[in-house]
């Protein structure tokens, strides 16, 4: 290699190298600065009488130095690895990693959304002389070394829906999919089909996807990961970072920071420190299955040593899958099973599986992946119930499976067979009967005072204006007052201006007219309490699993108090109440996201009594209903535990779902985020209070990532309505009946009352 | 028939337009520590979300309702004596004095100097044919007007009518309403003025725009 070209690249790993510490070690980035300056003026002299022995040493000082600073790199350094323009990104992965490649939907910025990178790749594999070229459909989001068009990997919604659109693709096709997670986060714009709203649907597919899915984690930020991240294998490079919301965001909303405003740097240290990030916090707690081990400081384009070692860590981890759920290959399990970290025992390039599943191998991959992300976070969490008390509730969840096999499949099944057939004579004795007693009919109608001459009541009924409905809004005695409807003070309403409200009295507003302007209907937030007293039928709530308590599984800093307040405050163990209750007779249960309690952000408790409330609906037969008092998001203090939640509750409800119940969404107050990215907003059935607002990020954050001005009324119910996000909007004092309709008209097969 | 440049003079005579805040409703009225000669500003923000300055609340029934600057001015005089007095409904609270802009001058003049023909109803409006031609050829100025002629296309989801104009006699001077794009009730379509003044608007419109001095 010529001088120039070496001497070249060692400059841009010192730049590297500076650009990753940032101000730190200053000492050893002198002496390499020095060294290279040293280097370059005798090399331009040309006093050097053997250049490449030269070179050659300077770079093992280089090697040298990099290993060192390999051993103190902080939580914080790493992201700024990952964010550096020299880091690999897809395409490098593309080149060097598989054999052959073709991009689909998009080349460079002539794309939908060029963050978003979507092509199909072979692997070419030896099975004795046979070279046999293996298929795989490669998703993932493009840094493309820092081109400005790539957004830095912050995929777009529809970028996002490329990818759900592609995966299917390889569904029908059978083939393996890889997945790159390169992303700081998505981009948070509510436009069609909106960026919670397309996360959520790409988790709900994704838990229930027939062919296998390997995610490698580079940069995983948050809901943008997830949204390609859902997978049976989860690989982590090991200077990558694994988080619920980056270090500089954590610090901003640690730091109670507004508009824009900078955080410390050592805050930011700080929060990255306590996030616990990194590839080996994230493989201790179980979130991530391998480490794939970098070069010293994080890989770059030119370590083909590296790129060699993925290869083998993706084979590795399709085959296990695949071999994890197809019939018998003992030999080849074995040589798997022979860990990484040992010396390379076989080239694996020369072994070979074929990378398809039978049909029940398939049912046995989404089991398994269920299984897999079930058994997460599940240590997150305080449970405080009793061993007697769990053992009790194991034991009552045997018998609803045996009673619901009874009941539900085994006799139903049965009972319905001759309920159709019922049925079909009935329709037909009926159209018989019309028939012959149409002449009867005929000449009685004739006759005056016949039984056909509408009566007075329907006439009147057909022609005249109907009534407000008096009955189900009560007549204003609603059995829970806010404590607000006890102050003797007068509120104005926010639309005074626009539909000239006059001012309300608290007693009244907070009293009788339900929190409801009566000029404009403008909805004013209600308590949760409201809700639980005046929408299901007295006395028919039964709480569950209320010993479930949030911690603070990673020690986050002074975050126990905070905690320790709120539970206190609100009276709650945790963000998430899960009870069971009748609305008009008719059962349910119910998971609800409590706003007082920090905010009603999900946690792993949070998370773990919400996939239980699905369990315990889809057991019984019931309507599940997730009610959203409010929701800020996914908890941050809990890390990658609370982001979990998202992939974990989103296949809960796909579970609960496909066995034919009613998964009912109804937003109230504010909602927001990674639950509305995933378990809230997969559901097919979304309703709002018109007091909602609902969206993924809040104003601050979209105008801080996107830069652009959001109008006021952005995240109103009614403008999701617009987008398409939600299916309608309830007036509160309607909420009972809505609900009751829902239960009646809406769902699957499998419940109860059906 | 007016003179224009009179107005104008008029108008530099007192360049400003003076506001009267007033109480919306009974109640008690706190000043903010806001000084006569201070400067205040309107709503601001893309959406006019971000509210102006906040002159003074007003209480009722333990309900303080903000009063804010509805436009940007200087302060010219708050009635300090009804600080913390009990007020009627639409007593004055705050004088501002606020500057006129070279739009709003001109919106002025042009409302005095231009007779408007307003739209009749919500509609898509395109000018007819032969018009068209002409306004496409040598500008809208060259189209001389006269009661009862047809003007207009009136379109409304694709059905069509012609309308005819109605006023006085003279040239468009101006064009108010977009291709393709609904006009509401009662907005002007076009600004009509008699051709021997015509330049003379044109030399007054001039001059507003080069020599206005926009006072904060």
């Amino acid at each position: 290699m010529d001088t120039e070209k070496r001497t070249q690249h060692l400059a841009e790993r010192l730049g590297y190298i500076r650009d990753v510490f940032g101000g730190k070690h200053n000492e050893n980035i002198a002496l390499l600065e020095s060294k290279l300056q040293e280097l370059n003026l005798r090399l331009s002299e040309g006093s050097i009488s053997d250049e490449n022995a030269a070179l050659t040493t300077l770079e093992d000082l280089f090697d040298f130095v990099e290993r060192k600073l390999e051993a103190e790199l902080t939580p914080m350094d790493k992201v700024r690895i990952v964010r550096h323009p020299q880091r690999i990104c897809l395409r490098d992965i593309l080149e060097n990693v598989y054999d052959n490649y073709t991009e689909i939907g998009g080349k460079d910025e002539h794309s939908i959304d060029p963050s978003m990178l979507i092509a199909r790749a072979y692997i070419t594999r030896r099975s004795g002389k046979k070279t046999i070229n293996q298929p795989v459909l490669v998703i993932g989001q493009e840094k493309g070394h820092g081109e400005e068009f790539r957004n830095g990997g912050s995929v777009k919604p529809w970028g996002n829906a490329k990818a759900l659109q592609y995966m299917k693709v390889a569904e029908t096709e059978g083939i393996p999919i890889h997945t790159y997670v390169f992303t700081p986060g998505s981009y948070p714009v509510e436009d069609y089909p909106g960026a919670a709203q397309q996360i959520a649907r790409n988790l709900y597919e994704m838990a229930g996807l027939r062919v296998p899915v390997i995610a490698v984690f580079s940069e995983g930020g948050s809901g943008g990961a997830e949204a390609i991240g859902l997978s049976d294998r989860r690989l982590m490079l090991s200077h990558g970072y694994y988080s619920v919301i980056s270090p500089e965001g954590a610090a901003a909303i640690e730091g109670r920071l507004r508009h824009g405003q900078r955080a410390a740097p050592e805050l930011i240290e700080k929060c990255a420190q306590q996030l616990r990030i990194t590839a080996e916090d994230n493989l201790r707690m179980g979130y991530i299955d391998h480490v794939v081990t970098e070069p010293p400081l994080g890989a770059r384009p030119y370590h083909y040593d590296f790129f060699r070692g993925l290869r083998q860590e993706i084979i590795r981890a399709t085959d296990e899958v695949i071999l994890g759920v197809k019939g018998f290959a003992p030999f080849r399990a074995m040589v798997l099973r022979r860990r990484r970290g040992k010396a390379e025992t076989m080239d694996l390039d020369n072994m070979y599986v074929r990378w398809s599943l039978s049909s029940a191998a398939k049912d046995r991959l989404v089991a398994r992946r269920h299984r897999k992300f079930n058994r997460l976070a599940r240590n997150a969490a305080r449970d405080r119930r009793p061993v007697l008390r769990k053992l009790s509730n194991m034991g009552w969840d045997a018998w609803w499976d045996i009673y619901s096999y009874f009941k539900y499949d085994l006799l139903r099944k049965h009972q319905q067979k001759i309920a159709y057939l019922v049925e079909e004579v009935e329709a037909e004795a009926q159209v018989l009967m019309e028939k012959v007693a149409a002449p009867w009919r005929k000449i009685t109608c004739a006759l005056p005072g016949g039984a056909c001459q509408s009566s007075e009541q329907t006439e009147r009924e057909l022609t005249a204006l109907s009534d407000w409905d008096e009955e189900g809004q009560r007549n204003g005695n609603w059995s829970y007052v806010s404590p607000r409807a006890k102050e003797d003070r007068a509120i104005t309403c926010p639309n005074a201006g626009s539909h000239g409200c006059l001012d309300l009295w608290a007693p009244d507003l907070f009293g009788e007219f339900a929190g409801v302007c009566t000029y404009c209907g403008h909805h004013f937030p209600m308590e949760y309490q409201w809700y639980l007293h005046n929408v299901f039928d007295e006395g028919s709530i039964f709480e569950f699993n209320a010993e479930i308590e949030a911690g603070n599984p990673l020690g986050f800093e002074g975050f126990d108090v905070k905690l320790e307040q709120a539970k206190k405050q609100t009276g709650l163990k945790s963000g998430c109440v899960t009870f069971e209750a009748r609305i008009d007779n008719v059962k349910l249960v119910v998971a609800m996201l409590v706003a007082p309690f920090r905010g009603g952000s999900v946690g792993a408790a949070e998370g773990e009594k919400f996939v239980q409330a699905a369990e315990r609906a889809k057991k019984k037969r019931y309507p599940f209903l997730a009610y959203v008092h409010g929701t800020a998001g996914i908890r941050i203090q809990e890390g990658t535990n609370g982001v979990i939640q998202m992939p974990r509750c989103t296949m809960a409800v796909r579970r609960y779902i496909e066995a034919g119940g009613l998964y009912l969404v109804l937003y109230d107050t504010n909602s927001y985020a990674g639950p509305l990215a995933s378990f809230l907003g997969c559901s097919p059935y979304q309703f709002s209070i018109r007091s909602a607002n609902i969206g993924f990020a809040g104003p601050g954050v979209i105008k801080e990532t996107t830069g652009v001005d959001i109008p006021p009324d952005y995240h109103r119910a009614y403008r999701a309505l617009s987008r398409g996000h939600i299916q309608g909007i309830w007036d509160r004092r309607d909420a009972r009946m809505n609900l009751k309709q829902a239960l009646l008209t809406m769902g699957g097969r499998n419940l109860y009352y059906r | 028939m007016f003179d224009i440049t009179q107005l104008l003079d008029e108008i530099k005579a007192s360049p400003y337009e003076e506001i009267v805040v007033t109480a919306p409703h009974t109640g008690v009225v706190t000043f903010t520590d806001v000084r006569e000669g201070a400067r205040v500003i309107g709503p601001s923000g893309t959406w006019k979300e971000k509210k102006g300055t906040l002159l003074a609340t007003i209480e009722r029934e333990r309900n303080q309702k903000p009063i804010h600057a509805v436009e940007k001015g200087e302060v010219k005089e708050v009635l300090r004596h009804l600080e913390g007095a009990f007020v009627e409904a639409g007593t004055p609270l705050v004088r501002l004095r606020h500057f006129l802009s070279k739009d709003e001058v001109l919106a002025i003049i042009l409302k005095k100097a231009l007779h408007l023909f307003v739209a009749p109803e919500r509609a898509k409006y395109y000018f007819a044919p032969d018009v068209d031609k002409k306004v496409k050829a040598s500008g809208a100025s060259s189209v001389s007007l006269h009661e009862g002629m047809d003007l207009f296309i009136m379109s409304r989801m694709k059905r069509e009518a012609s309308l005819a104009y109605s006023g006085p006699s003279g040239v468009i001077y101006a064009v108010y309403f977009q291709h393709n794009e609904n006009v509401d009730a009662g907005q002007p379509l076009i600004g009509v003025c008699p051709p021997d003044q015509l330049s003379l608007i044109e030399d007054v419109v001039a001059r507003v725009q080069t020599e206005w001095e926009e006072r904060e």
